[in-house]
């Protein structure tokens, strides 16, 4: 089945999210949709389906006009989605959730579990994936949960299939693996968008890219762009794709993480047993398939973890067993990995968010009640030294863009006097150039004699960034290797393997 | 694109209890409560009082009457029906603001009076559920915590011998303490093990009513000596809050109380650090904890001062109200009005003051209508309802009104 | 929706692999000693004296069980002891890593209960029958309140209106019965304004995102008034006419009415009770076992995915809050056309709260949550027996005793409970 995005416009409000985008797929070959986050390459994959409606344009299969009132229209002219964030019901089996909305039933609507069973095996057989159809969503690994996905697209015959970012979860083997899969599909001669920021998979699997930015068909590029073409493509301007630092000037030990076990509320282990030293003035960072342990580390050493084991010093005093007030008061600065969720209050302005960690003692408080001069001058002074994009310092922070938060967050951070600074995913979800921002303060902290822990899933930011890489798999320390390992023995122990010559 | 929507709100302990949850269901609702406009609130009014109109007509025996012959003579049908609704909303203002119909000046505005003394339970509670609101959480405890309140202003007031000066403020403090208490068992079950606070208060409620009761049925616990009502004996005159103009008027000195109540609400949520803390709560937890805030302290303290608030509502009703003795009805419907309240003033304290008179207003009207008219007094509570429901819903009340939609963010 | 409860794991791996520590509850044997110590404690303090009759058959019984007579004390004693053993079982099993076995469980609840009442019905006869077709009287609205709960809260729409549904469908079926003469017309009636409460519930909850706990509450204040006024104006001036709704007969069922014990609890009753019957076990079937039921779940649980394939969330959800409506203003209908003959001002006492508390203790299932409500009705109907009795024990603690119990529930201190995942979540595209 042929499909054709014909001059694709979808605003909100003020804000035009497509630009007139068109796109075309033919069966058996992969396309692929290339562009930062923001550019508009979701908006337009959910007009595709059904669950927005363009304001301009039309979508063609086969030489027909569509007109899709929900994903249900979609679905049924032969349009398959992998979503990035799986649409999967934890608590139902792989049988239930392939089968839903698709139901094949008996008397009076009573399920045919078995005709959704066999489903589930034919397809799972035929392309290898090993999927036991009555196991719960919810205890499969994030890997196979995908492939869930693509079973149910493929049972309801699509001919088209939309892979919305989707090695973002999947380690890399499991990416490879996933770009075998894709390749399948394509010799079985379905249609393949593959929506994606990653150079280097594009340029694995596409038969053709199109790379959008600011919801607009920049380009189109061939398999065999390099990977600066096509990322200037992307940005739209040369983009400096390593930071620029200086050799470390290390210190003594700083940071000491010795056998630090986490458990959560139902026993599941996410830590077991790790240790690390970071020195005064070095960059460690944590790469690892998102899921490992990471999380769960960085808040373990702020005290947001309830069942820690074991120890974290930070210049001699003992963390474990703190509360997160008293481990901030230690001089712990910490940028979260979900702005929205743990950066910010949304509902408060910039000024507010500013003292968000510093409601109990001044410079912001005196005897219980604000010194709102005080805090007033200080967010003025921080939105021009941080280059905060907002009209005011009132301004919401829920109305600011990612990388103008992700600055509040930063600004807030590195305003204290710091002993230490955590920094979980600081650039997911930021436009190029608030990156290259964050990462210079980032390497300034460290030149400052500041010990920084970053945590990264994405290689590109571990190596542009570190002084040391420790890799974490299933909760463990597969090794600690230096800033300038390769990227593939990187990979390799993403996936769990030691190399010989390296050492827990 | 709301970065909230997507974790749910749950009505029971989560698998992680003591952490924060994230910004639940009710944010949204405080986030439009915060937002909409003041033209929305006089709609939603105007079109709760047209609903209680109807009702009234719909309802009334002579407009039935000239309904049979509407056609042959629509003249006396409409005229039944101005007469009902008329006679309905004059005894209402002649019942909360000014009375025409006597002659002395103080008389006549004797019901403004009745208004200002209704007011003040329904300010002081609606500032116990509106700071609660503020921290995300759901106080519909406010039944239970008056009871409790009641019970131990009650018995300080009716039990101990004191100097006026002593007497009075340890029985409104002591009204305080116990709603305090009643309303930190769901502070302490949420910060503790995430029992959600909604069912939690309720179910307090309940519990509460039991409780008091029983313990009015007990001889040497709050039964009056020698009588076998469920009642207490009445609150001495040492502990009774004085008339503030004179005997002539019931408008005692809870009504002053109150207004102090609105001032302390203020300072705390908008100058003090606690309140900017309980602010963070409200708005999202999530980060408020990994800012360092402990969240599920926030909760206690909050519940504790809202609890303490509706005390005060409650001390207020046993030492100036009705001082005769303590029963199982001291509440009077002021624990559930006191939600509409902070609904309608939108959780904040000048606002709830403002919902506070109104809905004062109503009661004293309502009962002058009941007395005059023979309209049930029940028809306060569906205007005030669908007051709360056409506020809690602008979008309907701009659809009703073919007002135009906000600009979408 | 957080990944940290999945194993991280992809299938094939090298690596180093993590058991999990398994975690069992130790609130079960907890719970269990207090309760136990609690008994020895009345016991040793409040002791009693003469025996205690239990009376198992009714009158109209073809095959009479013959009533079982113990000394109090002695009786007492012993059913204590058995519970310590329960207890200590329990601990076993704990400490084996292990769950309390359900059998425990009943086991220990029938002892406890029969052990208390030994003790506090010392020198009377207790009328099991009575006892246990009263509850079910008493249990049967809410019965119907918690089952419409389970089902819009497993959509995703929490109920707090239960308490207004069952008002106004008393309310309708007093009215409709009285002007119709026909009790089926007043269960139509009541379902009808059941389900339109519901719709109100919807337009807001659903169509306007308005926050469902105000929406549910405001409804009952709504309710109470509407039917209040309603009630002074128009019903109590024309009470001949407007409020005396027929009842339903009694109609006992041939062969099961008979069974000594069970016949006369559960099939010696109105038509309404059988209706129940059938509810519960139509709504838990269809539930886990149909296409609407795993729509109904999948809106309730993560409705965005559910959008993605097609169903729509909330025309799913507005359905089944009517289906649900009707069901609860069934049980409205009970107290106009079953117990009483007519509406009185707010005679649902709360009991919609109660339903509630059902949905809650019971899991957000049909059969827990009916197990639920049958236990609430139990302890309201135990508390008038031992009134009548003359028990030591205070009525207002028994009367309590529902609400107690939820705040235990949703403590955790009475097992784990998970509700849907989108519970009270309205959906909205963006």
């Amino acid at each position: 089945m042929k499909l054709v995005l014909r001059n694709i416009t979808k605003r909100f409000g003020s804000l035009v999210a497509n630009d007139s985008i068109s796109l075309e797929v033919s069966p058996g070959e992969v396309h692929c949709l290339l562009g930062e986050n923001g550019a508009g390459k979701s908006t337009l994959m959910n007009v595709l389906y059904g669950l927005y409606q363009a304001d301009e344009g039309e979508i063609v299969l086969d030489g027909e006009v569509q007109h899709f009132l929900g994903p249900g229209d979609a679905m049924a002219a032969g349009i398959g989605m992998v979503h990035q964030h799986f649409m999967l019901i934890p608590v139902f089996t792989v049988a239930e959730n392939v089968m839903l909305g698709n139901e094949s039933t008996g008397f009076a609507g009573t399920l045919d579990l078995d005709a959704a069973r066999g489903r589930v095996r034919e397809i799972s057989e035929r392309f290898g994936f090993h999927v036991d159809p009555d196991a719960l969503v919810e205890e499969l690994p994030v890997g196979v949960q995908q492939r869930v996905e693509i079973i149910k697209a493929l049972s309801r015959d699509a001919q088209v299939l939309v892979f919305d970012e989707p090695t973002a979860v999947l380690t890399p083997q499991e990416t490879d693996e996933l770009m075998e899969i894709m390749r399948q599909l394509k010799e079985a001669g379905k249609a393949i968008v593959f929506i994606t920021h990653k150079l280097r998979e594009v340029r694995e699997v596409a038969d053709r890219i199109t790379v959008i930015r600011l919801g607009k068909v920049v380009g189109e590029a061939e398999p065999t762009a390099s990977n600066a073409e096509l990322a200037s493509l992307m940005v739209g301007r040369p983009v400096e794709l390593v930071v620029h630092k200086d050799e470390p000037r290390l210190g003594d030990d700083a940071l000491v993480v010795k056998d630090l076990h986490v458990r959560d509320a139902l026993g599941h282990v996410h830590l077991d047993g790790i240790s690390f030293t970071i020195r005064a003035g070095e960059v460690l960072c944590v790469a690892g398939v998102q899921g490992n342990g990471q999380t769960e580390l960085t808040e373990a050493i702020l005290g947001l973890q309830e069942h820690v084991e074991g120890s974290v010093t930070l210049d001699g005093r003992q963390l474990v067993g703190r509360s997160v007030r008293q481990v901030l008061d230690a001089g712990v600065g910490f940028i979260p990995e979900d702005r929205q969720a743990d950066g910010l209050v949304g509902g408060f302005s910039i000024a507010e968010n500013l003292m968000l960690n510093r409601s109990f003692r001044s410079p912001f408080v005196r005897g219980g009640s604000l010194r709102v001069d005080a805090l007033e001058e200080f967010a003025e002074r921080k939105l021009e030294e941080y280059d905060v994009r907002a009209p005011d310092i009132h301004t919401r922070a829920s109305k600011l863009s990612g990388g103008n938060q992700q600055k509040v967050v930063v600004a807030r951070e590195l305003s204290r006097d710091l002993r230490l600074l955590v920094a979980a995913q600081p650039t997911r979800g930021v436009d190029v150039g608030s990156i290259e921002f964050i990462h210079k303060q980032v390497i300034a902290t460290r030149d400052s004699g500041i010990p920084v822990l970053v945590v990264s899933t994405e290689l590109d930011e571990v190596v542009a960034l570190a002084d040391r890489i420790m890799v974490l798999y299933r909760g463990q320390v597969v090794g600690i290797v230096p800033g300038a390992t390769p990227r593939e023995t990187l990979g390799l122990m993403m996936t769990g393997e030691r190399p010989k010559d390296v050492v827990a | 694109m709301s970065g909230t929507g997507e974790t749910p709100g749950t009505v029971a302990e989560r698998p992680r209890p003591p952490e924060p949850e994230g910004p639940s269901r009710s944010h949204s609702v405080l986030r439009e409560i915060a937002s909409g406009n003041a033209l929305a609130g006089v709609l939603a009014v105007v079109l709760a009082v047209a609903v209680g109109s109807l009702m009234i007509a719909v309802t009334d025996e002579r407009v039935r009457e000239t309904a049979s012959y509407v056609f042959a003579r629509p003249s006396d049908f409409l005229g039944a029906t101005w007469d009902a609704i008329w006679g309905a909303y004059t005894a209402l203002l002649r019942g909360s603001v000014y009375n025409d119909r006597v002659d002395d000046f103080a008389t006549r505005i004797r019901p403004l009076t009745e208004t200002l003394k209704f007011a003040g339970p329904l300010i002081a509670a609606g500032l116990g559920v509106g700071l609660a609101f503020r921290a995300g959480l759901f106080n519909i405890g406010g039944r239970g915590q008056m009871l409790l309140a009641g019970a131990a202003a009650g018995w300080v007031a009716a039990n101990l011998g004191l100097p006026t000066a002593l007497h009075l403020p340890l029985a409104v403090l002591a009204g305080m303490l116990a709603g305090a208490l009643w309303a930190g068992i769901a502070g302490v079950l949420k910060a503790r093990t995430g029992a959600h606070e909604v069912i939690v208060t309720i179910m307090l409620n309940y519990v509460g009513f039991y409780l008091v009761f029983f313990m009015l049925s007990r001889q040497g616990l709050l039964q009056a000596p020698g009588s076998g009502n469920p009642k207490s004996a009445p609150a001495q005159e040492t502990a009774i809050l004085p008339r503030i103009l004179g005997e002539r008027f019931n408008l005692h000195l809870g009504f002053v109380l109150a207004l102090v109540a609105v001032a302390v609400v203020w300072w705390l949520l908008s100058r003090s650090t606690l309140g900017y803390r309980i602010r963070a709560v409200g708005e999202n937890p999530s980060a408020a904890r990994a800012s360092g805030i402990d969240v599920g302290r926030t909760y206690v303290v909050v519940m504790l001062i809202a609890g303490a608030l509706v005390g005060l509502a409650g001390a207020n009703q046993v030492l100036g109200t009705v001082t005769s003795g303590v029963t199982v009805d001291l509440d009077a419907g002021i624990g559930f009005d006191a939600i509409t309240v902070a609904l309608l003033g939108r959780s904040r304290p000048l606002g709830i003051l403002g919902a506070g008179l109104l809905f004062g207003a109503f009661k004293a009207g309502g009962f002058a209508m009941q007395a005059s008219e023979g309209i049930p007094v029940d028809i306060v509570l569906v205007v005030q309802s669908l007051i709360v429901l056409f506020i809690a819903a602008p979008p309907l009340v701009r659809a009703i009104f073919r007002l135009p939609a906000k600009e979408a963010k | 929706m957080s990944t940290t409860g999945l194993s991280p794991a992809p299938v094939p791996t090298a690596g180093p692999t993590i058991d999990t520590v398994p975690v069992v509850s130790r609130k079960t044997p907890i719970i269990f000693g207090v309760l136990t110590l609690a008994l020895v404690l009345i016991l040793l303090l409040e002791g009693q004296s003469g025996e205690t009759t239990f009376r198992l058959a009714a009158r109209t019984d073809f095959a009479t069980l013959p009533e079982l007579t113990v000394p109090s004390m002695g009786g007492a004693w012993a059913l204590a002891v058995a519970c310590a053993l329960l207890t200590a079982e329990s601990v076993r099993r704990y400490a084996g890593r292990r769950r309390t076995a359900a059998w425990v469980l009943v086991a220990f609840a029938v002892a406890w209960m029969a052990g208390f009442l030994t003790w506090a019905a010392a020198g009377e006869t207790v009328p099991v029958v009575g006892l246990l077709a009263g509850s079910i009287a008493l249990a049967v609205p809410l019965v119907f309140g918690a089952l419409g709960g389970v089902l819009g809260e497993r959509a995703g729409v929490v109920n707090i209106a239960i308490d207004g549904q069952l008002l106004l469908g008393a309310f309708a079926a007093a009215l409709v019965g009285s002007l119709t003469g026909s009790p089926w017309a007043g269960l139509v009636a009541a379902m009808v304004a059941g389900a339109l409460v519901a719709v109100v519930l919807g337009l807001f909850a659903i169509t306007y995102f308005v926050d469902q706990v105000i929406v549910g509450v405001v409804l009952n204040v709504l309710v109470i008034g509407l039917t209040s006024f309603l009630f002074s104006q128009v019903l109590a001036p024309n009470a001949a006419s407007l409020n005396t709704p027929p009842r339903f007969p009694r109609i006992p069922i041939p062969v099961l009415g008979d069974i000594p014990l069970v016949g006369p609890v559960f099939f010696r009753q109105t038509a309404v009770v059988y209706l129940l019957y059938i509810a519960v076990a139509l709504v838990s079937y269809a539930l886990y076992r149909t296409r609407w039921g795993l729509r109904v779940r999948a809106v309730g649980e993560h409705p965005k995915a559910a959008d993605t394939v097609g169903i729509k969330v909330n025309r799913t959800r507005y359905r089944t809050i009517l289906l649900a409506g009707a069901i609860a203003g069934m049980g409205g209908a009970f107290y106009t056309l079953v117990s009483v003959p007519q509406f009185n001002r707010e005679m649902t006492g709360g009991a919609g709260y109660i339903a509630l508390a059902a949905v809650i203790f019971g899991k957000w299932d049909p059969i827990r949550a009916t197990m639920a409500a049958l236990l609430f009705g139990f302890a309201s109907n135990l508390q008038g027996v031992l009134a009548v009795l003359g028990s030591p024990v205070p009525s207002q603690f028994m009367l309590m005793l529902p609400y107690v119990i939820t705040i235990f529930a949703v403590a955790g201190l009475v097992g784990r409970s998970r509700p849907p995942a989108a519970d009270g979540v309205p959906y909205q595209k963006e």
